[in-house]
């Protein structure tokens, strides 16, 4: 390349640069509803409440990080757990906002719900100013969550086949108590121990607490932990199922429980064990 | 302010770059440039795996199959380096053909794989067992999907040059990379070290080989129309 083209290519990205970066909605943004968080508002929350933790950096090495586990956010990797999106893409501003308001259950991340809707729409703008991927990547489009299927005994028995299938065991034991084959070896994207969750102590999920929320984790997959997307093979019928066998794990009056429960005390000697020896994991 | 210089350096630098793949036509030309990956001083020893947890996997091995992040032939040559064009070449032409990823016996086969920025990767389970397959990308988007036995192969590209570490968070020990290069013009050594960039036309480039635990080295070389140089790359190792 000549110095003249040099030359001429710079005056043109200079320009380009001036008509189209130049105006005021430059400053990053994040619409959640008809909320317009901004970036600037969001800085002077952002080192009041969150730089202790995330940092100055937004790369999760804030004074308080070494001490916790797990691990802050690192917002300069732009990955993150909890998405209504498909594994590999940005979340929406209303993933982000539900996150700082929901908080992380089991983790150092409290619920913000003391600021106001506007001040966590502001936060969440200026996250995003962490990545240049907010530049470049649009967000995901939200997958869809059809209509719950009824809570039936055939959708948990078939759900137990999946769990079986679908090798959740593996991580998360046969019984849901996180403790299977490949638990004790599992880090997290940056290199960090990670546990996976243990349905038997009933808490909330990171990313939720509804039967809908349970869908979206395993659909989506928690970007940055071990835990994978199964939305290429699970159909959403069967994802349904699959929800219902889990609600049998956790010690809670669901109806789930409920209908196991009744089946278990008549049929329990039947039902093949889940775990490497098992053909199928089903009746 | 300063921030909008830089922003205004970047998108010129963006401008020019597009400039020069429109400017030059992909040329193709008959110089070569070949030769040997080796290295001196003393590798780690690689670990024979344990794979008794995944029983079907682990059949599949008469002998324990052993980690690959040092890979070395007879000869001190070094396998699965990546050796392509890092300066100088007259823009990438289009990917054709799709790059095939294979998880066999809990193995990722092969353990580096090249490929061009946007080229069609298909990933593919050939195990009787789950794998999530977890490229770790970070220029890249980060991605994390589970393909139980019999699924259909995973099919997808990358738009950034990078070099990402794939693992199965299932299988620990599995381990390999995506390599993912701005150029056609790429070569892998086998166990003899051995490499050849053909299709050259003259002039002068930069050479980068790049080994996953001993990093990049690069030299620059000057061809002439359908000339062939010779040259080696040599890596010092450390037994950790």
């Amino acid at each position: 390349m000549t110095l003249k083209n040099m030359l001429v290519a710079f005056a043109l990205g200079s320009m380009a640069l001036l008509s189209a970066g130049a105006g005021p909605g430059f400053a990053q943004e994040s619409h959640i509803g008809n909320l317009t968080g901004h970036a600037e508002s969001g800085k002077q929350l952002y080192r009041r409440y969150c730089v202790g933790c995330h940092g100055p950096d937004g790369d999760s090495n804030g004074e308080n990080a070494q001490w916790i586990d797990p691990k802050p956010r690192d917002f300069t990797l732009a990955t993150f757990k909890c998405r209504s999106t498909p594994t590999g893409t940005l979340p929406t501003d209303q993933d982000l906002y539900n996150a700082v308001e929901r908080g992380f259950v089991t983790t150092n991340m409290p619920s913000w719900r003391p600021l106001t809707p506007q001040q966590r729409a502001d936060l969440v703008a200026f996250i995003k100013t962490f990545s240049p991927r907010w530049k470049t990547d649009k967000a995901g489009t939200p997958i869809t969550i059809p209509a719950e299927t009824p809570i039936t005994l055939d959708s948990i028995q078939h759900g137990r086949v999946l769990f079986q299938k679908m090798e959740c065991w593996k991580c998360h034991g046969a019984a849901g108590h996180g403790d299977g084959p490949s638990a004790a070896t599992l880090t997290d994207s940056k290199d960090n121990p990670i546990r996976p969750y243990n349905f038997a102590v009933g808490s909330r999920f990171k990313c939720g607490e509804t039967n809908q929320d349970l869908y979206r984790i395993f659909m989506t997959g928690l970007d940055g932990t071990p835990m994978p997307s199964f939305a290429d093979v699970i159909q959403p019928n069967d994802a349904w199922d699959l929800v219902h066998f889990l609600r049998t794990l956790q010690p809670m009056d669901t109806k789930e429980a409920e209908i196991w429960k009744a089946y278990v005390a008549a049929h329990g000697a039947d039902l093949k064990p889940i775990g490497p020896d098992s053909a199928g994991g089903g009746k | 302010m300063q921030r909008k210089i830089f922003m205004l350096l970047a998108v010129a630098a963006l401008v020019s770059s597009n400039g020069v793949i429109s400017f030059a036509m992909p040329a193709a030309g008959s110089g070569a440039i070949t030769g040997k990956v080796t290295y001196t001083g003393t590798p780690p020893k690689m670990k024979p795996i344990d794979m008794s947890k995944e029983p079907s996997c682990a059949k599949q091995h008469a002998t324990p199959v052993s980690t690959e992040n040092v890979a070395t032939g007879p000869g001190n040559t070094l396998e699965f380096v990546v050796v392509y064009i890092s300066a100088g070449d007259t823009g990438p032409s289009e990917p054709t053909a799709a790059v095939r990823y294979d998880q066999k016996g809990c193995q990722y086969l092969p353990h580096v794989l090249p490929m061009q920025v946007g080229q069609q990767l298909q990933i593919f389970n050939d195990d009787q067992t789950s794998h999530n397959i977890h490229p770790l990308a970070k220029v890249n988007q980060e991605w994390n999907k589970s393909q139980p036995a019999g699924s259909p192969p995973i099919d997808t590209k990358y738009d950034k040059p990078e070099f990402i570490p794939v693992k199965c968070n299932i299988h620990p020990w599995m381990h390999g990379y995506f390599v993912v290069l701005n150029t056609t013009h790429y070569s892998i050594t086998g166990p003899d070290g051995a490499f050849s960039l053909k299709g050259l036309p003259a002039g002068k480039y930069t050479v980068t080989a790049w080994q996953e635990q001993y990093g990049t080295q690069t030299q620059d070389v000057t061809i002439g129309a359908g000339e062939t140089k010779a040259i080696d790359f040599t890596f010092k190792a450390l037994p950790y």
